[in-house]
C-alpha cells in the first residue's frame, strides 16, 4: 500500500473508496446512456441489446426530457454520457447545434424512414419511434361530475373543466413540450399563447413528468390528464377506468432518437448500440410501445389506441421547435410557472 | 539555519522548564486530533466554501460579484419563496411544538395509562422518509381522499399539506427535546408552590413553563430549521406553492443552474445558521439551571388531568398511526381508489423509476457503512477532542467543525459536495459518483448530534481513568479499548442506530450526489412520486420504514439483555 505513504487522511479516503469500488468494478465496456425513455421500457431494450452484444453493459441515466437535456448541456465541457438514446429529436438537435454529437451512419440506416432521421448523409441522430399526445379521461369521475368527454384541444378550455386537468410542465417534460410546440404551430404564436392562457384557467396541476397526468387521471386525482399514447395505453391495460382521447385538431408529437456523443471513449460499443437501434429486432420492441416506428415495415397497433395515429399527427417543424425551445420555455415559465394559486 | 537547529533543544529547555513533557501518547493524540480536523475541513468546510464561491460566479466560472443574487431577487416567483418558506415554517413550528409540549406533559407529568406505548408511537415519524407523510396526506385529503370533506373544500396541495406533513415529520424531534426538559424539573419548586397555596394554573405558568423554557426554545429552533430545510414534504404536496427547498432542487436538478442553486442555498443557510447560533447561546444558559440538590418530580395521580391527557395523547397518537397506516394501505391496494384488492404489484420496483430494488439494497449498504465508519470516526473523534491534554486552540476549532453540520441544511451540504468533489482539479475527484461519497456526505450531515451524544457520554467518565493509566504507563488506546469504549457502549450503539436510521431515510443531501448505480431507496420514493407512481412510492417508503423499525426493534431487544449485563458494574 504505497498509497498510504501520503497523509493519513488521503489514505483513509483512498482505502475506503477502493473498498466501495470493488462492488462496481468497471467491466469490459460500460456504456453510459442518457435516456428519457420510460423506466418500464428500458429493461427489455437493455436485455435485448446486451444479449446481442455480449461484453457491453448499458448504464442508464434516466430522467425527464427537460432534465436530461439540461444535464447534457450543463456537462458540455466534460460530458459523462457515451450515447443519448430515447431522447426527443428536438433535444438532440440542440446537442447537434452545440456540436456535441458524432456523425455516424448505423448499419441498416438505408431502411429507416427518411423523415425519421437527421437528413445529412451521415446523420448525427436517427429516430426510433414517434410519441404523440393523448388525453386520459377518467370515466368514473367524469360520470360522477357529469362532465362531457372532451374531443378536442379547444374543448379543454371550456369552463366545465375548471380544476379538472393535469398537464406536464414543458420545461421538464418532453411530452409537455411537444404539446406546447404543437399549439404554437397549429394556432400561431399569438394564438397559441392565447389558447394556453385559457387552458391555464382549467389546469389544476403542472407535473414534472409526462406520465404523471395520465396516472393521476387513472387514480381519479384529476379527471383529465394530458399525456401521451404509450402511457395512456399502458395505464388502461393496467385496469384503470380511463378512456383515451386523441384530440381531433391534431396530435403534438416528437421522435425518440439516438445519437453518439462526440466525446465518448467507447466509440466501438457506442456504434454497436446505434447499429442495434435500427435493427428490425429493436424496432419490434419499440412497436410494442408505440404506434409508429422508424422502420416502415414494422407497424403496430396498441390495444387501446385507435389505429390512425399516423394520420392525426400535425405537420411538425422540428427545426423550428428546436431553434425556439429556449424562447418558448422562458415565455411559458414567465406566464404559468411559480404562479402560486391559493386554490385549485 | 544550522545554528538555529542546533540551539533548539537548549531553547526548549530554557522556555518550558515548568511544562510537563509531552509523551509519545500526547503526540499521537495530537496528531489524531489534527487528522480529524483535516477530515472535517475536507468533508464539511471546503464543500461549504465551494458553495459560497460558486454563488459569485457565472456559469463559466468567472467572478460576477452579486449578479446572481440580483437575478434571484429580480425574479418575483423566486423571491416569493422566501416569504412562503418563512411563514410555513413558523406555522409548522408553532403547531408542532404546541402538540409536542402537550404530549410530553402527558408523558412526564401525569399518571395517564399507556405512557410507554405513547412513547413508542411518537417515534414512528423518525423512521420514515419525510415523503411518507406527504404521500399519505394526498391519500387522505387529495381529490380522491378518504376524508377530503375535513378540509371543507380547501386544497391539500399547498401550505395546508406542507404544514400538516411537516408537523408529523418533526413531531418526534420536538418531543424528545421537550420531554427531556420536562423530566429534569425540580420537585422542590412544586412543593414550595403547594405550600404557598398557588393555584395549579399559576404553578403551571410560574414553575412548569419557566423550567421548560430552554427546552421549548430549543425545540422551536430545531423544528424551524428542520421545516425550512426539508424538501420531501413540499416536493410531494406543495403543488404550485414554491418554497426555498424546492427551488434549490428545481434550479439544480431541473434546470442544471448550479449558480442559482448556490444562491438559494446560501439564503437557506441564513435562517438555519441563525437558529443554530441562538440555540447554542440558549443552551449555554440552561446548564446553570440544573442544581445538584434538585429532587426529581414524581407526578401524582389526578383522575381529571390524567383522563384529559389520555384523550389528547390518544388523538395525536391516532393521527400518527393513521398517516402511517394509509401509506401501508395504499401500497398494497391494486389500483387506488377503484380496486382495493390487496396485491404486491406496487412492490415490483424494477419496472419503475428510481432504480428498483437495487436502490433498496444500495440504501442498506450505505446505511450500514455510514453506521460503521461514522460511529468509529465520530466516537473516536469525540474521545480525542475530549481527552487530549491541553492543545486547546486546535481542540476548540475541531469542536466547532464538529458542531457546524448542525447549522447546515442537507440540501446545502449536498450542493457543496457537487461543487467541491466534482471539480476535476480536486485530487479527491475520484470518489465522485461512488458509494463512498454518499457515505462520507451522510456522516458529515449527521455528525453533530452523534458527536454531542458521544461527548455527553465521555464527560460522565472520570478523568482519573486517564491519569491512572498514564501513571501506570498504559498507552491511551488500551485505556480507550478496555475502559472508555465498554463504559460508553450504550452511547456508541445509540450513535450507530441514529446514523443507520437517518441514512436510510435521508433525501436532502444525497439527492444531488447519487449516481446511476448508487440510487437510494428514499430517493426512489421521490422519483417514483415524480413520475406519478404514487402507490409504488408509498410502497418503497413503507419498505424503508419497515427496515428502520425492524432494525430498531432488534437493536432494542438485543441491547436490553446485553447492556443490562455489560452495564452491571454501574449498580452496587
Amino acid at each position: 500500500m504505497n498509497l498510504c505513504t501520503t497523509t493519513g487522511l488521503r489514505c483513509a479516503v483512498a482505502s475506503i473508496a477502493a473498498m466501495f469500488c470493488l462492488a462496481t468494478t468497471a467491466r469490459a465496456a460500460d456504456l453510459t446512456v442518457y435516456t428519457a425513455l420510460e423506466a418500464d421500457q428500458i429493461k427489455p431494450y437493455k436485455a435485448a441489446f446486451e444479449k446481442a452484444n455480449p461484453g457491453i453493459n448499458i448504464l442508464w441515466v434516466r430522467d425527464s426530457t427537460g432534465i436530461i437535456t439540461a444535464k447534457l448541456l450543463a456537462e458540455k465541457a466534460n460530458p459523462k454520457a457515451d450515447v443519448v438514446m430515447g431522447l426527443a429529436a428536438t433535444s438532440l438537435m440542440l446537442l447537434q447545434k452545440e456540436g456535441m454529437l458524432m456523425p455516424y451512419a448505423p448499419v441498416g440506416l438505408d431502411k429507416v424512414d427518411a423523415k425519421m432521421r437527421d437528413p445529412a448523409a451521415t446523420p448525427e441522430w436517427v429516430g426510433m419511434d414517434v410519441w404523440a399526445s393523448a388525453f386520459c379521461v377518467n370515466t368514473v369521475e367524469a360520470g360522477k361530475k357529469n362532465l362531457p368527454e372532451p374531443a378536442s384541444w379547444a374543448d379543454l378550455t371550456k369552463p366545465v373543466y375548471q380544476g379538472q386537468i393535469a398537464m406536464p410542465n414543458p420545461a421538464s417534460s418532453g411530452t409537455g413540450f411537444l404539446m406546447v410546440s404543437a399549439w404554437l404551430q397549429m394556432f400561431g404564436w399569438d394564438g397559441g399563447w392565447k389558447y394556453m392562457d385559457e387552458l391555464h384557467k382549467n389546469i389544476a396541476a403542472y407535473t414534472h413528468s409526462g406520465s404523471k397526468p395520465c396516472r393521476q387521471a387513472a387514480a381519479g386525482e384529476y379527471t383529465i390528464g394530458l399525456s401521451f399514447e404509450y402511457r395512456a395505453n399502458k395505464t388502461k391495460k393496467g385496469g384503470a377506468p380511463i378512456s383515451i382521447v386523441l384530440p381531433k385538431e391534431g396530435l403534438g408529437w416528437d421522435m425518440e432518437a439516438i445519437g453518439i456523443m462526440k466525446t465518448t471513449k467507447e466509440v466501438d460499443a457506442a456504434k454497436k448500440l446505434a447499429d442495434w437501434a435500427v435493427t428490425p429486432e429493436a424496432n419490434k420492441l419499440y412497436a410494442e410501445n408505440f404506434a409508429i416506428v422508424a422502420l416502415p415495415g414494422i407497424a403496430s397497433s396498441l390495444e387501446f389506441v385507435q389505429d390512425d395515429v399516423d394520420k392525426m399527427l400535425i405537420k411538425n417543424d422540428f427545426a423550428w421547435a428546436a431553434e425556439n425551445r429556449d424562447k418558448i420555455l422562458a415565455e411559458w415559465s414567465k406566464r404559468y410557472d411559480g404562479k402560486s394559486e391559493p386554490k385549485n | 539555519m544550522t545554528t538555529e537547529t542546533l540551539s533548539l533543544p537548549d531553547r526548549a529547555a530554557a522556555i518550558a522548564p515548568l511544562r510537563q513533557k509531552l509523551g509519545r501518547d500526547d503526540w499521537i493524540m495530537r496528531g489524531a486530533v489534527v487528522a480529524l480536523g483535516l477530515w472535517l475541513i475536507v468533508t464539511v468546510l471546503l464543500p461549504l466554501w465551494a458553495l459560497l464561491s460558486k454563488s459569485f460566479q457565472a456559469a463559466d466560472g468567472s467572478f460576477v460579484g452579486l449578479a446572481n443574487f440580483q437575478a434571484y431577487f429580480a425574479s418575483p416567483a423566486l423571491a416569493n419563496s422566501i416569504w412562503h418558506s418563512i411563514w410555513v415554517s413558523l406555522l409548522s413550528t408553532f403547531i408542532c411544538v404546541l402538540l409536542a409540549f402537550v404530549y410530553a406533559y402527558g408523558l412526564t407529568r401525569t399518571c395517564m395509562p399507556g405512557r410507554g406505548l405513547f412513547r413508542i408511537i411518537a417515534q414512528i415519524p423518525i423512521l420514515a422518509p419525510s415523503l411518507l407523510p406527504a404521500i399519505s396526506l394526498v391519500y387522505l385529503f387529495g381529490n380522491q381522499g378518504l376524508v377530503k370533506w375535513m378540509l371543507f373544500g380547501a386544497s391539500i396541495y399547498g401550505p395546508i399539506g406542507i404544514v400538516m406533513g411537516e408537523v408529523f415529520w418533526t413531531f418526534p424531534h420536538a418531543l424528545i427535546i421537550i420531554t427531556t426538559a420536562l423530566a429534569i424539573s425540580d420537585a422542590r419548586l412544586y412543593e414550595a408552590a403547594e405550600a404557598l397555596r398557588a393555584s395549579s394554573h399559576r404553578t403551571f405558568w410560574t414553575v412548569t413553563i419557566p423550567g421548560a423554557r430552554y427546552g421549548l426554545i430549543s425545540a422551536v429552533f430545531v423544528v424551524f430549521t428542520l421545516v425550512i430545510t426539508d424538501f420531501g414534504v413540499p416536493k410531494v404536496i406543495g403543488g404550485k406553492f414554491n418554497v426555498l427547498a424546492t427551488d434549490i432542487y428545481k434550479q439544480v436538478v431541473g434546470q442544471q443552474n448550479f449558480q442559482m442553486g448556490a444562491v438559494v442555498g446560501l439564503i437557506l443557510l441564513l435562517p438555519a445558521a441563525l437558529a443554530f447560533v441562538v440555540d447554542q447561546l440558549m443552551q449555554r444558559r440552561q446548564l446553570a439551571l440544573l442544581s445538584a440538590r434538585a429532587v426529581p418530580y414524581a407526578p401524582k395521580p389526578d383522575a381529571t388531568i390524567d383522563r384529559a391527557m389520555l384523550a389528547i395523547c390518544s388523538l395525536i397518537a391516532f393521527a400518527i398511526l393513521v398517516i402511517l397506516g394509509v401509506s401501508f394501505f395504499a401500497s398494497i391496494a391494486t389500483l387506488w381508489p377503484y380496486n382495493l384488492t390487496p396485491s404486491l404489484k406496487n412492490f415490483d420496483f424494477d419496472m419503475m423509476d428510481g432504480g428498483g430494488w437495487r436502490s433498496y439494497f444500495n440504501s442498506l449498504v450505505m446505511a450500514g457503512l455510514t453506521a460503521l465508519f461514522g460511529t468509529a470516526v465520530i466516537f473516536t473523534g469525540a474521545y480525542l477532542v475530549e481527552k487530549t491534554p491541553r492543545f486547546r486552540a486546535i481542540r476548540g476549532f475541531v469542536q466547532f467543525l464538529a458542531l457546524l453540520p448542525l447549522a447546515v441544511p442537507g440540501l446545502v451540504l449536498g450542493l457543496g459536495y457537487i461543487f467541491f468533489f466534482n471539480n476535476p482539479a480536486n485530487p479527491l475527484n475520484f470518489i465522485y459518483g461512488t458509494m463512498a461519497i454518499l457515505v462520507i456526505c451522510t456522516i458529515s450531515h449527521f455528525y453533530s448530534v452523534s458527536h454531542l451524544t458521544a461527548v455527553t457520554a465521555l464527560k460522565q467518565i472520570d478523568q482519573e481513568f486517564e491519569t491512572v493509566s498514564a501513571s501506570l504507563k498504559v498507552p491511551f488506546w488500551r485505556t480507550f479499548m478496555r475502559v472508555t469504549l465498554p463504559v460508553c457502549l450504550p452511547a456508541v450503539l445509540d450513535i450507530a442506530m441514529y446514523l443507520f436510521v437517518n441514512a436510510m431515510t435521508t433525501v436532502s443531501a444525497v439527492v444531488f450526489i447519487y449516481a446511476p448505480h448508487t440510487t437510494l431507496a428514499a430517493i426512489a420514493v421521490l422519483n417514483m412520486d415524480d413520475a406519478g407512481d404514487v402507490a409504488p412510492a408509498a410502497a418503497m417508503a413503507m419498505v424503508v420504514f419497515a427496515t428502520a423499525a425492524v432494525t430498531r426493534t432488534i437493536y432494542m431487544l438485543l441491547t436490553q439483555g446485553y447492556l443490562a449485563r455489560a452495564q452491571m458494574w454501574r449498580k452496587r
